[in-house]
């Protein structure tokens, strides 16, 4: 009994130490950090914006439908059908991209992923890194090649934004990426684009789980009612058991 | 209205004399002791989690798909279109974890308090049989969402039966009905998961809590109230140190249940996915037969066991011992009993080596899980640098399975060689708090 408290002590800090190892589980090179967060509005909004001005044309989210989306981030079914839907989906329907899977396996080699999941599958920071560590290579089919996702079948479609990075090799190899150097600026600065990005990967974030923010707006008031219920209880014990000595 | 209530219960009594008496044998008049300690909520909570994974699960088993087709779309519908399907999944989902914590510290305070010594044996056996249970349940219902770990997972989980020599592959095969698990897996899994094993589940709650009441509780002294001076306020025959369960010990319990379930809601409305290891993120990915996850390995309740399998090696032309230590390590289990020869059941008066024993026996099962859980293939090259990785979770595994093993053989001689050097048990129970 007078061990109990230093003991678990002791295993949730063991706990907390094997769950920051299983974080950062090994998804290929380091990972950056993406700030991601699906609680800011405004930036899931911008997210929903890119996604669907340069990602929805190969990548469906077949699990998520216009009519949710705009609910969840405060838009109107107009500004969605007008702004975000460009294929003529029903409101109520699910996001699919018009491009036909035969075709894009053809074309790319592989038919582009759905990425309703994306981010509950690989974690956010791995899709904040990976259109982050895009760069130009020759040797590639496609003329790009990426850093988190060597011999990525896709072409940096966020390009014009970012600008284009090369790989500076280490010194002596041929094939050893030291680092990515931004040789041609896009549209946007460095620190925007990573805002851009982050704003993506909070979009998808959310659309790998829109229940997200219903979890988080319930939670608190479950805990509050629950450490109010645990509390009585507590003192209806204390009231039960004055008598047990 | 009183009267109303009066007058129903006594219709009720009339038509049904066996309920009263069934009432007060288990609620009012069974007499627990009563110095229970933080250890004797797991008991209860284990029942609320069961309780609470059959009405989640009843609820999900209405929107859930049991096809190889259907399933994941059907969890992710759930997930999203079905109200407060979120809810109710990972309900079900942090419930499946939280049982096996709860289980496991419940095993553990039998452990270190004698609990499944004499007349308790069959106590610990059906609670054994429970675990065994619990053990299948899981594995099954974690197939169902038919991810892509759940498909790799049962396809490793079931190769073991593989090893057996010569019917192991027709084993397999019948186990799985398919060449690799598929909807024939996938459908009978589903029927075990529902109905067949929550039944056998549910009978042998009902069988060990009945043993239990046969007996009488435990407790933090490994005194025998029953055996102790009679009479309390209660009733004249009543054990002296013993409490009517109802009220005592269902308000304490109440408490604990609200502790616990403040810790089950952080989890299942703040990380449901607790960094991956309640729910993995390889399981957002379809099953998919021609893609293995970065590593398969089982959910963390299950590690420890499956770290054994990992590093046993193969020899006499057959990988089968893995499997067989694996089942050695739950069937050692069940011989607590008979194996600890010990006249004193808390930890509060043994000898020191019990002490020291049972401490490195919890080590080497945490040991042998973050070995199934790749904990260790983390770990090591951080701390020693560039290291064998291989040689060196076979080395560490098979220190652990040894101490593991060890941990019994040494019971076994210090309590029959009479080696243990126990302090005075007292005479009644102690009060702490």
């Amino acid at each position: 009994m007078k061990y109990f408290f230093p003991v678990l002590a002791l295993t949730l800090g063991l706990l907390a130490g094997s769950a920051s190892v299983q974080a950062e589980e090994g998804h290929g090179s380091e990972l950056m950090s993406s700030g991601a967060s699906v609680r800011d509005q405004a930036s899931l909004q911008r997210g929903a914006r890119l996604y669907f001005n340069y990602c929805v044309g190969c990548h469906s989210l077949k699990y998520m439908r216009y009519s949710r989306m705009a609910k969840d981030l405060g838009l109107t079914e107009n500004e969605v059908m007008q702004n975000l839907n460009f294929t003529g989906a029903k409101f109520d329907g699910p996001v699919i991209s018009h491009m036909p899977p035969a075709l894009a396996t053809k074309w790319f080699g592989k038919a582009p992923p759905d990425l309703s999941l994306e981010v509950s599958a690989k974690g956010a920071d791995w899709v904040y890194t990976y259109l982050n560590t895009f760069y130009l290579d020759p040797h590639s089919p496609v003329g790009w090649n990426n850093l988190t996702l060597p011999n990525a079948a896709m072409p940096f479609p966020l390009w014009e934004l970012q600008g284009m990075q090369t790989a500076v090799m280490k010194p002596g190899s041929a094939h050893q990426v030291e680092k990515l150097e931004l040789s041609q600026p896009g549209r946007l600065t460095p620190a925007q684009y990573q805002q851009a990005t982050r704003d993506l990967t909070s979009f998808l974030q959310y659309v790998s789980e829109p229940a997200a923010l219903q979890r988080h707006r319930y939670g608190v008031w479950v805990l509050l009612f629950l450490a109010f219920f645990t509390l009585l209880a507590y003192m209806l014990k204390k009231e039960y058991w004055k008598d047990v000595h | 209205m009183a009267n109303v209530f009066s007058r129903l219960g006594g219709w009720i009594t009339e038509r049904s004399p066996g309920l009263m008496p069934m009432y007060r044998k288990h609620m009012s008049e069974y007499y627990a002791p009563k110095n229970f300690n933080l250890w004797y909520y797991f008991g209860s909570l284990a029942f609320l989690v069961l309780v609470s994974q059959i009405v989640t699960g009843i609820f999900l088993t209405m929107n859930y798909n049991p096809s190889a087709a259907g399933a994941f779309d059907s969890v992710q519908y759930i997930m999203r279109d079905v109200e407060w399907g979120w809810l109710i999944r990972y309900m079900h989902s942090t419930g499946a974890s939280l049982f096996f914590i709860v289980v496991f510290l419940h095993m553990f305070r039998g452990i270190i308090y004698g609990s499944y010594k004499k007349p308790r044996e069959l106590v610990w056996l059906l609670g054994m049989l429970i675990f065994l249970v619990l053990m299948a349940e899981a594995f099954m219902g974690y197939v169902l969402p038919w991810g892509n770990m759940s498909f790799w997972g049962a396809k490793v989980i079931i190769s073991l039966f593989g090893t057996i020599p010569v019917i192991g592959g027709h084993l397999v095969d019948w186990i799985m009905g398919d060449f690799l698990p598929g909807d024939a897996t996938l459908n009978r899994f589903f029927a075990l998961h529902v109905i067949a094993l929550p039944l056998v589940l549910l009978l042998l709650v009902v069988l060990h809590l009945a043993a239990l009441h046969e007996v009488g509780s435990n407790n933090p002294d490994g005194v025998e109230i029953k055996k102790g001076p009679k009479g309390n306020r209660w009733s004249p025959l009543a054990p002296a140190d013993g409490i009517p369960f109802h009220p005592y010990y269902t308000v304490k319990d109440l408490f604990g249940v609200g502790f616990f379930l403040l810790i089950a809601a952080f989890i299942i409305f703040f990380a449901p996915t607790l960094g991956g290891w309640f729910l993995e993120h390889d399981n957002s990915i379809r099953a998919n037969n021609l893609v293995t996850p970065s590593e398969i390995k089982p959910v963390w309740y299950f590690t420890s066991f499956y770290g054994i399998v990992r590093v046993m090696p193969a020899f006499l032309g057959t990988a089968v011992w893995g499997v067989l230590t694996m089942f050695a390590a739950i069937a050692v289990l069940f011989l607590f009993p008979w194996i600890d020869r010990g006249q004193v059941k808390s930890i509060r008066y043994r000898g020191t080596g019990f002490k020291v024993g049972l401490g490195v026996f919890v080590l080497a099962f945490i040991g042998l899980g973050s070995l199934g859980a790749g904990v260790t293939d983390k770990v090591f090259p951080e701390w020693f640098g560039d290291v064998d990785l291989a040689t060196w979770d076979n080395n560490f595994g098979r220190l652990m399975i040894l101490l593991y093993f060890g941990f019994f053989v040494f019971l076994w001689a210090y309590t029959h060689f009479g080696w243990e050097k126990t302090k005075p048990v007292p005479d009644r129970v102690t009060m702490h708090d």
